[in-house]
């Protein structure tokens, strides 16, 4: 069924606006102007995706966008900006993009390791390169979602980065981005990372906003990864504002005999929406997707995922643990396609969430859609609040509520930090939700019951 | 394995794509023009002899038909039904209501007996335990022949007839509950539904009674080019329990056949209904050609506190399957199940599942849900468990498997699990898989055959739902599985 969807709200207008007086300015030849003009006349059609929407069921973009704001212009270092990055205390590659900018000042460029290349998108969009359009384009399955089309057409910066055949990378790269906004703008930024065959790598993003105003962000990273190469990614979503929206687009194309594995964390932020779109394109692939929310007050995240199998021998597995307190709502939909022929693949998807609170909501819709036969696959969904038996066998053991809710709380998000290979970087998320508990226990959230 | 040894003898009995029941019935019938108008609607009620109230409430409803688009979400493909082109209406022609089964034309009896399907109410002989007699309402095309046992069962102060009857004998009733769980603009083929129905059962189960025998609907639908539209509604006032069970076949034919139905269950304080159903429409043969689309609402509302309702169907017929047997988990404490297999083969789809709406405190469910694919067919796990704000200690565990025979078909899941109490626990589990290779070579090292030993895994796979079919029609549902799964062995 088409569904004719009118452009008529007031965002949906201002950005048919804004990328007619923009696009002229906008980086990329010839191929990459067609890829955004095909892009945006998609959005056009579809307008903002909203709650009718199958795959936007519980994040209504279009009510969410009352207004398009302006774009952000070229960001800017202030004092805010290079503060947070001084409390980040980053060592090895560090990549910093300010409103979406890429910021080669503030980056750590004399720490790029031999074999690895980097370059802004923009200079990347502006060289002919074989084949750009496909890396762009990502999976067929996000071939339809209007939020990545918005990012194609109006992307305007981010990082390119290219690791060479067989190179192992010691120290993650650390891809920072910063709003710096004191005024409410719209950012659209975009990174890809090409590992070549045998490659290995940590990629790390961090998303913070350094501003006070909140910000609408459309980011995107695509991943394309050679065979038997080893990539792990973490996403670090935090210190948002509470307004901000965020739309974060995670594109991978998998090769054969590779291993690429996913982790986000979410703490406070606003609205942040996760979508994975992930394409086995080789046999004999693992990957791994995991994730931890944890969600006070009105936020909002949502983590919506499509893995592809699209060949034999796949092996994929989803893990995502929710904590929703104060108003807030969590949503997990995971579908795992399996195509006919993709036979003996393995296919495990978990997502578990805990209410802390009445008030609080989660919604889960882990699919399958299975088209072969010699496959496993299987899902699993919990909601329920902190299991009182564990609370009780600490408390009698000494320990006050609050830290003994605390503790379960860890634990729960700490079976999926787990499985982060880096120690450095599980050390790091863990801190993070480590101070996400302090600050739930100080503004006394601690249910009382 | 007694059960097995006999499912092996029956698939052995019968040719590989044979539908058992696709035999017609040459019975001359009473049918208005072909397509549907108000005129259509007006013909119906004024054959059935209904008040001005159920002809408005009709009308009503086919007026708000119009306005309404067929739903497309289902992962179900089918050419666009002509609604124009079938009649609604089709009855036997034996003059109105047969008084008693001699005034039956003796071909539609020997229909049911070749279906296997008692129409004479079974003289209790001396030693022969009662329990195991069942009250049958037997509906041909649009009209209900004949129900059984129906003077046994006023005894009891249970009223089990035609819904056609319960319209003219207590109207009360059926104005009261008539479209309380499905509403008329529920969805589409509901809508349709209240517009042209014809015939169904009418089970009002008085307080604080336990229903004396298991009631039963046999639809059947004989003639061509006809829809069938039936409307059961069942009523558990406090304190009373019935069990009711639905079998449904029909002919086989080259072209689709259309049959939406609507089920509306209300159960009061304490009460219990049991609702299993064998569905068995022609499936359409081994090419796609022919068979039921299926499109039916199924609702329970459990009003009272501390109520229960309870689906329980084995779905191995019909071309396409869309149904999802509801709870509205409304009193608190009570609870609402789920049994489901559903057995697709050829090319037959399947979008099925339930919905358990906790509303109330305390309301628990189980949802176990086994779907069996097997050819080229597609069977689909659509379901969705929500508990309200207010639905605090809200509990509900699903269990959804798969299973995969060949590698042409396709098993989903879909399932939509909403939590807005933090004192709800939800658990949800799923699984898809083929026969375990280890489980299939375990079964034939002990001098099993393949298909002995498939059949016996699968009954293993779907034991969990028969065991809640009553006796008779559990060991039916299983010969029926084998049946709809024989040629998906290599």
């Amino acid at each position: 069924m088409a569904i004719v969807t009118p452009l008529k709200t007031a965002a949906e207008q201002q950005l048919v606006q804004q990328y007619a007086d923009s696009k002229a300015a906008l980086p990329g030849g010839p191929a990459v102007r067609a890829l955004r003009e095909q892009a945006f006349a998609g959005f056009e059609a579809r307008g903002l995706p909203h709650r009718r929407l199958e795959s936007w069921r519980y994040t209504d973009l279009r009510a969410l966008l009352r207004e398009a704001r302006p774009l952000a212009g070229a960001g800017v270092a202030t004092a805010a900006v290079e503060a947070r990055l001084a409390a980040l205390g980053l060592e090895g590659l560090r990549l910093v993009l300010v409103d979406g900018i890429f910021a080669p000042d503030l980056s750590s460029l004399d720490a790029i390791p031999e074999g690895v290349s980097v370059q802004s998108l923009a200079e990347a969009l502006a060289a002919p390169r074989e084949g750009l359009d496909r890396v762009l384009s990502g999976p067929s399955v996000a071939a339809d979602d209007a939020g990545l089309m918005l990012n194609t057409a109006l992307m305007r910066d981010g990082v390119f980065i290219e690791i060479a055949e067989g190179r192992e990378l010691a120290q993650p790269i650390v891809i920072v981005s910063l709003a710096s906004g004191e005024e409410e703008r719209a950012v659209f930024h975009r990174s890809v990372v090409l590992a070549a065959q045998g490659s290995r790598a940590t990629i790390v993003e961090v998303s913070e906003a350094a501003g006070a105003a909140a910000q609408q962000i459309n980011a995107a990273i695509v991943f394309e990864t050679g065979e038997e190469s080893e990539i792990q990614h973490v996403r670090i979503v935090t210190r948002q504002q509470a307004a901000t929206v965020e739309v974060q687009s995670l594109l991978a194309t998998v090769g054969a005999q590779a291993k690429f594995d996913s982790f986000a964390l979410v703490a406070n932020a606003g609205t942040v929406r996760q979508q994975h779109f992930i394409r086995f394109a080789g046999e004999h692939s693992e990957i791994g997707l995991r994730g931890v929310n944890l969600l006070g007050g009105a936020q909002h995240s949502d983590v919506t995922l499509v893995v592809d199998h699209e060949v034999p021998h796949g092996t994929s597995r989803e893990l995502f643990k929710t904590i929703a307190g104060g108003q807030s709502t969590g949503v997990f939909q995971g579908k795992v396609i399996v195509r006919p022929h993709a036979q003996k693949t393995d296919g495990g998807m978990k997502s578990n969430a805990l209410l802390l609170n009445d008030g609080a909501t989660m919604y889960n819709k882990p699919e399958l859609e299975i088209f072969a036969d010699d496959v496993v696959c299987g899902h699993g969904a919990t909601v329920a609040q902190i299991d009182g038996e564990q609370l009780f066998y600490l408390m009698a053991r000494g320990l006050p509520r609050p830290q003994a809710e605390a503790l379960v709380l860890q634990a729960f998000a700490g079976e999926a930090v787990a499985f982060v290979a880096d120690e450095n970087l599980r050390d790091w998320l863990m801190r993070e939700v480590e101070a996400w508990l302090k600050a739930r226990e100080a503004a006394s959230e601690v249910s009382t019951v | 394995m007694a059960a097995v040894q006999e499912t092996i003898d029956q698939v052995k009995s019968i040719d590989v794509t044979e539908y058992k029941y696709g035999f017609v019935t040459e019975v001359e019938v009473d049918k208005p023009a072909k397509g549907l108008t108000e005129d259509t609607v007006r013909y119906i009620s004024a054959r059935k002899n209904e008040p001005a109230w159920m002809l408005e409430w009709r009308l009503d409803a086919f007026r708000r038909w119009k306005t309404m688009t067929e739903p497309t979400w289902s992962r179900v493909q089918y050419p666009p039904i002509d609604y124009q082109d079938l009649y609604y209406y089709a009855a036997p022609k034996t003059g109105a209501s047969p008084k008693s089964l001699d005034e039956v034309d003796p071909a539609i009896l020997a229909t049911y007996e070749k279906l296997g399907i008692p129409l004479r109410e079974q003289e209790i002989l001396a030693g022969v335990a009662p329990e195991n007699r069942v009250a049958v309402d037997a509906v041909f095309d649009s009209v209900s022949v004949v129900t059984t046992f129906k003077e046994e069962l006023k005894k009891a102060g249970v009223i089990f007839c035609s819904i056609s009857e319960a319209i003219q004998e207590h109207p009360d009733l059926v104005r009261k509950y008539l479209a309380s769980v499905v509403p008329v603009t529920d969805n589409y083929f509901a809508t349709l539904n209240s517009a042209v129905f014809t015939d169904g059962s009418f089970v009002y189960v008085p307080k604080g009674v336990r229903c004396p025998m298991e009631l039963s609907t046999y639809f059947r639908i004989n003639e061509q080019n006809t829809g069938q539209f039936e409307r059961t509604l069942i009523i558990a006032d406090e304190g009373a329990y019935v069990s009711y069970l639905e079998g449904c076949t029909a002919p086989k034919r080259d072209e689709n056949q259309l049959h939406a139905a609507v089920v509306e269950l209300i159960a009061l304080d304490d009460a219990e209904i049991k609702y299993s159903t064998v569905q068995n429409w022609f499936p359409g043969d081994a090419e796609g050609k022919g068979g039921i689309y299926n499109f039916v609402t199924k609702r329970g509302d459990c009003r009272g506190k501390r109520s229960k309702i309870s689906w329980t169907q084995v779905e191995t017929g019909s071309a396409i399957t869309w149904k999802y047997p509801s709870c509205i988990l409304r009193g608190d404490g009570s609870r609402g199940e789920f049994y489901s297999i559903a057995v697709s083969n050829g090319m037959q789809q399947v979008d099925s599942g339930t919905k358990m709406l906790h509303l109330g405190r305390n309301t628990t469910s189980k949802i176990i849900a086994k779907g069996i694919a097997a050819g080229k067919s597609d069977s689909t796990y659509r379901g969705m468990v929500s508990a309200h704000r207010k639905a605090t200690g809200a509990r509900n565990f699903t269990n959804c498997d798969s299973l995969l025979i060949g590698d042409q078909c396709g098993a989903h899941t879909i399932p939509y699990i909403e939590a807005k109490t933090a004192t709800a626990i939800f658990e949800h589990e799923a699984t898809t898989s083929k026969i375990g290779e280890d489980q299939l070579f375990y079964c034939q090292q002990r001098g099993l055959s393949e298909e002995e030993a498939v059949a016996l895994i699968v009954n293993g796979f779907v034991k969990e739902v028969l065991q809640q079919l009553p006796m008779e029609f559990a060991v039916e549902a299983q010969k029926l599985i084998t049946i709809s799964l024989e040629g998906s062995v290599g």
